[in-house]
């Protein structure tokens, strides 16, 4: 390496301006707000369950993902099927958290943030959704009756995989519905989850 | 083709994009500059037909806003379509800055450019022609050139 390279090397090093401040990175976020360029804005909310990664368009909350869901595959999903403008943003899910911060406490019984459809594919699951977030706190429903809401009481085998695929659960709210004869029936994230959500909700003893 | 979320290029990109503008503006007018190049490139993400070398395709929008920021300051004098090659003397370092900077600033626009891009971001040669639109032994010879001068400036 030549004394030239090194001495360049070293000034990258010893600069104090190796990459840009976090204010910097800020304001950037702020600026592509303020003049639209974000599609897709993303943050995370405090749960019980550890963090959760939140994504909101300017229809509202399009998805939400339990930790365990890594956050690379996440973003991918939502640049693939949404838009590839998809920025760190906390000031704009800064009010579905707040919702959440005040659900976890047992101080809020339903969310008025609107949601996206977008990420939910097929008439019927969209449909099966829409009825799912109708449910009033603490109320449970069967996978049948659900079906029957949204339009097919046969379809209870979709019902299920449509509930499966709920991209905002917690908002809509899918721990609602439960097997019939005291199973609960199956959870996206994990069935402890849905147990605790139906706790909280005072529809099942913890 | 699907291109990766906007982030992820902010966060892979950031600091070499920053340091390619400290470098090319000084540390002061950086942040600023830093701004307009991830706005102009998150304005013009979507409509992008490819997903090579995206890291050459976001330095490349640094250097003309680069020289955007030049113009402004009115630096050196701009012909409208070619890139400047005129030197400006070194000056001062600012404010505790390696004086390296200073003489890698004073460099003429695509030597600057390719000492940065192989130098200091790592850049294989193809990805500095890529860069700088121009062929793999122009960007050689940049690099020895711009290399050479500094080499000369800081035996003085």
């Amino acid at each position: 390496m030549s004394e030239v390279d090194r001495q360049l090397r070293n000034a990258v090093r010893e600069s104090r301006h190796g990459g840009p401040s976090q204010r910097a990175l800020d304001e950037l976020a702020a600026r592509a707000e303020r003049e639209g360029l974000i599609d897709v804005a993303y943050g995370q909310a405090d749960s019980p369950f550890g963090p959760l990664t939140v994504a909101t368009t300017d229809a509202g909350l399009v998805l939400l993902a339990y930790p365990e869901l890594s956050i690379d595959d996440v973003l991918e999903r939502l640049a693939r099927e949404i838009s590839p403008r998809v920025l760190a943003a906390p000031r704009r899910v800064d009010p579905i958290r707040r919702e959440l911060d005040e659900y976890f406490e047992g101080r809020r019984r339903e969310f008025d943030q609107p949601v996206d459809w977008r990420l939910v594919h097929g008439g019927f699951f969209e449909a099966i959704l829409r009825a799912t977030a109708e449910l009033g706190y603490g109320e449970t429903v069967s996978y049948r009756e659900i079906a029957e809401r949204a339009g097919n009481v046969k379809a209870v085998r979709a019902a299920g995989n449509g509930l499966g695929s709920n991209p905002v659960p917690i908002v809509v709210p899918c721990h609602r519905v439960v097997a019939t004869g005291g199973g609960l029936g199956g959870y996206t994230g994990g069935v402890e989850r849905k147990q605790q959500l139906l706790a909280l909700e005072g529809s099942l003893a913890a | 083709m699907s291109l990766p979320p906007f982030q992820v290029l902010i966060d892979s990109h950031g600091a070499v994009v920053h340091r390619f503008l400290v470098a090319s503006v000084g540390p002061i007018d950086a942040d600023d500059c830093f701004q307009e190049v991830w706005i102009a490139a998150l304005r013009a993400y979507p409509e992008l037909r490819s997903d090579d070398n995206l890291r050459g395709w976001l330095l490349k929008i640094a250097q003309r806003k680069a020289i955007d920021a030049h113009r402004a300051a009115g630096r050196r004098p701009a012909p409208a379509e070619s890139l400047p090659e005129i030197p400006v003397p070194p000056g001062e370092p600012i404010d505790g800055e390696p004086r390296l900077w200073a003489h890698v600033r004073a460099l003429p626009e695509k030597q600057r450019m390719a000492v940065f891009l192989r130098s200091v971001a790592d850049l294989e040669y193809a990805e500095v022609s890529a860069a700088l639109d121009c062929s793999e032994d122009a960007a050689r010879r940049n690099v020895h050139e711009g290399l050479k001068r500094l080499r000369e400036e800081l035996a003085r």
